[in-house]
């Protein structure tokens, strides 16, 4: 079991209110990723279940009972560090087993328990090995399985992708991803990666200025940003965020369209612009796009269809999908 | 990383260490107060009486006092001034491309690790002696009349002797830190046509501000306490020409038994000494904060 | 300062390196000569700087006729003890004082370091009084306890800044598996700072043998070390150089090993991490 409540969860360093308030309840089993730019509180939230820091005030429940009093080591979680924190002193046997054995299991236990989870990780060749000679992607995976072998409730991860390079890091989010669906524990991600979250998340959080701005599904966040600030965070290219006249003619103070919905065409009905910058990447091409009175805007067309900078173009909007948000940058529905 | 928890836990395992260090200053600094202000000989116990501020008035006006104040500001000033320019030296002469530097720093920071009494009686005898010392016979080769140092010149054969075991102190910590003047700094000053000694004056010495006012401060704590070279050479004498501060101190208690005029004097001591260590934990909290 | 040499100026820089150097060490070089002499040959002029009857006399007699072993123990005992002592007081200091900080830390460090700066003399009567009472004076005990309180700022300082290079995260880490602060300790900081708090043993080691405020005042002959021992030598003077310098070179050989040893460690000690 791992289900996870947080309740008007606050945190002040100082006078500073790094999370004024955040409620939110995560269930057993379920993948939670906490996606927001850096200093939005993501880590901090993390550190606060993870018992690593106490709250200010607020309670925090793990599968119902009040954690707040309880000390990192008794939360029966466990985390999975950005600099992946192994003991290096320790061959990867112990810093896998270190867990087992400060909780007073059997020696041939932990034995067992170590070989399996370095067998499911691929790391049985490096058992005997000290950290050092380790690759990036397998201190990652001895950390995974530090992590895995004791059998917590809930697993913390903080950023543990940021250290491995582009490709390394393709292959291990998917295979976090299995492991934690094969496992069936509730895992927490943190990240500020927006492409991170939306592939391996069943909810994201998405954290601005120590505030839940949206929880959802990927695909809810996508499609119906709550506010401007999850519409320009999510999705990549960015949304295109348009003010003025355009905007007040549908009833907006901003509107936002996504480059794959916002039509490159010569022309028809629509923005005109003059192509700035034009990006060919084989199965996408994106446009930059000067218009005059809106600014610069992004579209995503498919494949090549012979755009080159310097040429006008007509931008069609998909009038279905729209978003319109208002003074305040909530979005209208 | 704190929590309430683990500062609850850091505060219990820092306590050990701050019972023990406040009852090890406190307790004997206020007893050295208190007896500070009474009429006490040790070969009379109970006799004592209060004597208000008497000890201080006898002892701050004693001319032994005005000796050993001025004996023990020479000691350190003197040994101040070898160390740091010979230090600074020395630390400029190993940081060069030399060969066996290894070896020359071993050999240049060996007398430190030598205990006060050892260094103090080989200086005394083997090399100071005026008969058959090794300075002896190298005046006499070079058809000098041999130095009679204790007699003649005691206070500076003291100021010898300790500038000989704090040398080394010096040139370690200015060697390390030339060490760390960044070479790229070095290359830059060059290609800046930057000839040796406006190099040294203008990046150098900068440079080196630092750790020579820790080497003076620190240094400053210990010579002003000097007293080991002073017990085994010279007891102090000729007449008081070698007693500071602390051997003053010393000889009041243990061979006057006047525990309140010494106790009046440790206290002195300590006021002096605390003028030091005020820019000396500045300093250091300084560094701390970086 | 020129940094491409020439061989010529690299050859003269050295000579004149290994001349100021030499005389540096000379007084160690002469004293370990001497005690290789007959009481005889370290009296007479001109002295003899290599070529002369070797002897190992002068080491034997040091121990038969003074019982030199039985104050090389003592110091040992001093030294090792007030070491280990302040050591398992420091450990748990310094683990709060660099991961668990509150706001007094920085002015309880500070005041440490400032308890070092008072002048022994300053509390010479007290202490002397004190130890008289509780039988303590010329006890190994009493010299242990006084060492120890002596150093621990220092021994405190120099693990603080050892601990402060460890990643916190790594700590975190063994809090998430379960550690209590006594195991993470033991496990994980004791064994990841091994370097650093072996450094810190050997300056301590270093400091408290050579301590002789203490040592000289408090020490006459049950307790006393190698430095109260060879101030002894400074009474009947003249006659016994070879000797002199044959307890004076036992006295210094292990501690000038250990000290060349960790001379790299020693700056950061000795300075109390204002200079690295």
């Amino acid at each position: 079991m791992g289900n996870i409540r947080l309740e008007a969860v606050h945190k002040a360093f100082g006078g500073v209110n790094v999370i004024p308030g955040i409620d939110l309840d995560i269930e057993d089993g379920s993948f939670v990723v906490f996606v927001g730019p850096s200093g939005c509180g993501k880590s901090t939230l993390l550190r606060l279940i993870a018992g690593l820091e106490d709250v200010t005030s607020g309670r925090i429940f793990i599968d119902g009972a009040n954690v707040v009093d309880l000390p990192a080591a008794r939360r029966g979680l466990s985390m999975v560090f950005q600099s992946y924190a192994l003991y290096p002193h320790m061959s990867v046997r112990n810093n896998i087993g270190f867990g087992l054995k400060m909780a007073g299991q059997p020696k041939d236990e932990i034995k067992r328990k170590v070989e399996a989870a370095a067998a499911s990780l691929n790391l049985t060749q490096y058992l005997d090995r000290k950290p050092g000679q380790l690759s990036g992607g397998q201190r990652q995976r001895v950390a995974i399985g530090r992590a895995i072998v004791r059998e917590p409730k809930a697993f913390l991860f903080d950023e543990p992708l940021s250290n491995l390079d582009a490709a390394l890091r393709v292959n291990m989010r998917l295979e976090i991803a299995s492991l934690q669906k094969k496992l069936g524990t509730t895992a927490i991600y943190v990240t500020h990666d927006q492409v991170e979250a939306m592939t391996m998340a069943d909810k994201i959080v998405v954290l601005n200025a120590g505030n839940v701005e949206q929880v959802g599904s990927p695909i809810e966040l996508y499609e119906r940003p709550a506010n401007l600030f999850v519409a320009g965070f999510i999705g990549s290219p960015k949304m295109n965020l348009i003010t003025g006249a355009p905007a007040s003619s549908l009833g907006a103070e901003t509107i936002g369209v996504r480059p794959e919905h916002l039509v490159a065409a010569r022309d028809g009905e629509g923005w005109k612009g003059r192509i700035a910058v034009a990006e060919h990447l084989g199965s996408d091409t994106f446009l930059y796009v000067e218009v005059p009175g809106v600014g610069t805007l992004t579209s995503r067309t498919v494949g090549e269809l012979g755009f080159k900078a310097g040429e006008s173009v007509v931008l069609i909007p998909d009038a279905k999908r729209i978003h319109r948000f208002d003074k305040t940058g909530k979005a209208i529905r | 990383m704190s929590t309430r928890e683990t500062r609850a836990v850091g505060r219990l395992l820092v306590a050990p260490s701050v019972i023990l260090l406040f009852l090890w200053m406190i307790v004997p600094l206020a007893l050295t107060i208190y007896f500070s202000l009474l009429r006490y000989d040790l070969l009379n116990p109970g006799m004592e009486t209060f004597a208000g501020l008497d000890n201080y008035y006898w002892f701050l006006t004693d001319p032994a006092f005005s000796t050993a104040l001025a004996n023990t500001l020479m000691l350190v000033g003197a040994v101040l001034v070898i160390t740091v320019v010979g230090g600074t030296l020395f630390a400029l002469l190993l940081d060069q491309p030399v060969f066996g530097q290894k070896v020359l720093r071993l050999m240049v920071i060996a007398p430190f690790f030598v205990m006060p009494t050892v260094s103090a009686l080989v200086w005394k005898n083997l090399l100071m002696h005026p008969v058959s010392g090794l300075f002896a016979w190298i005046a006499n080769s070079l058809g000098l009349t041999p130095v009679d140092w204790f007699a003649e010149v005691p206070l500076l054969s003291v100021i010898l002797i300790v500038a000989w075991q704090w040398l080394p102190f010096a040139t370690l910590i200015l060697l390390t830190a030339l060490q760390s003047l960044d070479e790229e700094q070095k290359e830059a000053a060059e290609m800046d046509g930057a000839g040796a000694i406006p190099f040294f004056f203008y990046i150098v010495l900068p440079h080196l501000a630092r750790p020579i006012t820790v080497v003076i401060l620190i240094e400053t704590i210990f010579l002003l306490t000097v007293f080991a070279e002073i017990f085994v050479t010279t007891g102090g004498g000729p007449g008081l020409q070698t007693t500071n501060i602390a051997f003053l101190v010393y000889a009041q208690a243990l061979l006057q038994y006047d525990v309140g005029g010494a106790s009046a004097g440790g206290i002195v001591a300590v006021v002096l000494a605390n003028i030091v260590a005020f820019f000396l934990v500045r300093i250091i909290g300084k560094n701390l904060e970086a | 300062m020129a940094r491409k040499q020439t061989l010529t100026k690299r050859i003269s820089v050295t000579a004149l390196a290994w001349l100021f150097s030499g005389a540096i060490f000379f007084p160690i070089y002469w004293m370990v000569i001497t005690s290789f002499k007959t009481e005889l040959a370290a009296f007479s002029t001109p002295p003899t700087f290599l070529f002369f009857d070797w002897t190992i006399e002068n080491y034997e007699t040091v121990q038969t006729r003074s019982n030199y072993l039985h104050h090389a123990m003592n110091s040992v005992i001093l030294a090792g003890g007030s070491t280990l002592l302040a050591l398992l007081i420091a450990i748990p200091a310094a683990w709060a004082m660099a991961f668990a900080p509150t706001d007094r830390t920085r002015g309880t460090l500070l005041w440490m370091l400032s308890t070092k700066m008072m002048p022994p003399v300053g509390v010479l009567v007290p202490i002397y009084l004190i130890y008289r009472d509780f039988g303590l004076l010329d006890s190994r005990i009493g010299l242990v306890i006084l060492l120890c309180l002596g150093n621990l700022p220092i021994v405190i300082w120099m693990l603080f800044t050892y601990f402060k290079e460890i990643p916190k995260d790594i700590l975190e880490a063994a809090r998430m598996d379960g550690a209590t602060v006594t195991k993470e300790i033991i496990y994980v900081l004791a064994p990841m700072s091994l370097p650093g708090i072996a450094s810190t043993l050997l300056l301590n080691v270093i400091l408290a043998w050579n301590e002789a405020f203490w040592t000289l005042n408090l020490t006459t002959s049950d307790a006393a070390p190698l430095t109260t021992f060879i101030a002894s030598y400074s009474s009947p003077e003249g006659l016994f150089w070879a000797k002199l310098s044959a307890a004076s070179t036992l006295a210094i050989a292990p501690i000038l090993i250990i000290g060349w040893l960790s001379q790299r460690q020693l700056v950061r000690g000795l300075t109390f991490g204002a200079v690295k």
